[in-house]
């Protein structure tokens, strides 16, 4: 009984692992998020809904910050004059605030819109 | 000053609380005070250390470096914690038993109680290292050096205390009634630990979310209110999980609590000491 659960939980993990190559190749779309005297340039940053998105978090500060998302689910840090990636997605349309933990004031969100046809 | 406080707090809380649980999960096992200390001690040491390098880390793998550190730090005390949990459903009636017979300490050997000191020291180091990084940052920055030392030590305190708090809760379980408590606790711990680190593969790029967000319960609860921090931290409480980091805590407590099960149905039989040898 056990060991059957066990092994569908492993089988599912496997074919989870399988899709893996496929999805890493596919497009992924760059967004730059700059984080310059403890302040989020774009404030507001409008992404596509429904596909995976990198964000690159570039803390021109000399102060590390962590780059944190409740609504995203994400949490990195990101040390002084480094520029990061945060996958993320593929979301839903709606808003996402986001905040630098070691600087709670310094916040921003991403606007996730369905996108043209 | 409070604003490091609260930050240094929420940082310290998590690896307060696990030490706290894997304290009380060891009760009655001799010497398991020097070897959580030790896990402490390395934990402490390895936090500066990542912290001291923490460029070069997050760098690294394209950037990448510092979520497949922490994955590997989560996913490896998931292993410990699911090691002690099956062990202690082998062993626990028995040293409860004995604690009991002799009233003080007994010695179980080392093995179980260094796999508890790596928890320690990788609760610790995770925790630690963010900790030092921020303190470090505004020590080198120059201004507000006192308040961020205060506020520190203010937040070390009270996450050290609130830890305390919930090992001394722990403590007042009557003991035929605490490992399976801890044993819980250190089962859904597991999970949740491994829920981090699906999201933090996920966030990396290295593994797909499958389904972002598969539910959104930050209108309930956001994990950061202290009452949502507490339950992610004890038992990987996420407003908006991933299918991925469900199918993670899922398989965990499936994987864990079926050895645990499977281990305990053998050892159940009455007397296992005194069993014969296998007639088969």
């Amino acid at each position: 009984m056990t060991f059957q659960r066990k092994l569908g939980a492993w089988s599912i993990l496997a074919s989870v692992l399988g899709v893996v190559p496929a999805w890493a190749a596919g497009p992924q779309t760059t967004f730059d998020l700059v984080l310059r005297g403890q302040a989020f340039t774009p404030q507001t940053l409008t992404v596509p809904a429904g596909q995976t998105l990198t964000l690159m978090v570039d803390n021109r500060d000399a102060l590390p910050a962590e780059f944190e998302s409740g609504d995203l689910g994400r949490e990195k840090v990101i040390p002084g004059g480094t520029r990061l990636p945060v996958v993320v997605g593929p979301l839903k349309p709606g808003r996402y605030d986001f905040f630098n933990d070691f600087h709670p004031a310094s916040t921003g969100a991403l606007i996730a819109v369905p996108p043209k046809p | 000053m409070l604003a490091t406080a609260i930050i240094v707090f929420r940082e310290v809380l998590e690896a307060a609380l696990v030490v706290s649980i894997v304290l009380a999960a060891a009760k009655g096992v001799a010497g398991r005070g020097r070897w959580v200390g030790f896990g402490v001690v390395l934990g402490v040491a390895g936090a500066c250390l990542v912290a001291a390098f923490a460029g070069s880390i997050a760098g690294a793998v394209q950037g990448r470096g510092q979520e497949l550190l922490n994955a590997g730090i989560l996913l490896t005390a998931v292993v410990m914690l699911g090691w002690h949990n099956v062990w202690m459903s082998r062993h626990g009636r028995e040293l409860a038993r004995e604690m009991k017979a002799v009233g003080h300490d007994v010695a179980m050997g080392e093995r179980p109680l260094s796999v508890l000191m790596v928890v320690v020291m990788m609760a610790v180091l995770r925790e630690g290292a963010e900790v030092v990084l921020f303190g470090y940052g505004i020590y080198a920055a120059g201004t507000g050096r006192d308040a961020m030392l205060s506020g520190g030590l203010a937040g070390l305190g009270l996450g050290v205390a609130a830890g305390a708090l919930l090992y001394k809760g722990l403590l007042r379980i009557p003991t035929r009634h605490l490992f399976a408590v801890t044993g819980w606790m250190v089962l859904l711990l597991a999970a949740g630990m491994a829920a981090d680190a699906a999201g933090l593969l996920t966030q990396a790029g290295f593994l797909p979310a499958i389904q972002d967000g598969v539910w959104n319960s930050s209108w309930l609860l956001t994990e950061q209110s202290l009452t949502g921090r507490l339950l992610h931290i004890l038992v990987g409480y996420t407003q908006r999980p991933s299918a991925l980091q469900l199918l993670f805590y899922a398989v965990t407590l499936a994987v864990i609590g079926g050895l645990m099960a499977l281990v305990n149905r053998g050892g159940a039989r009455p007397q296992p000491r005194t069993e014969t040898p296998d007639a088969r």
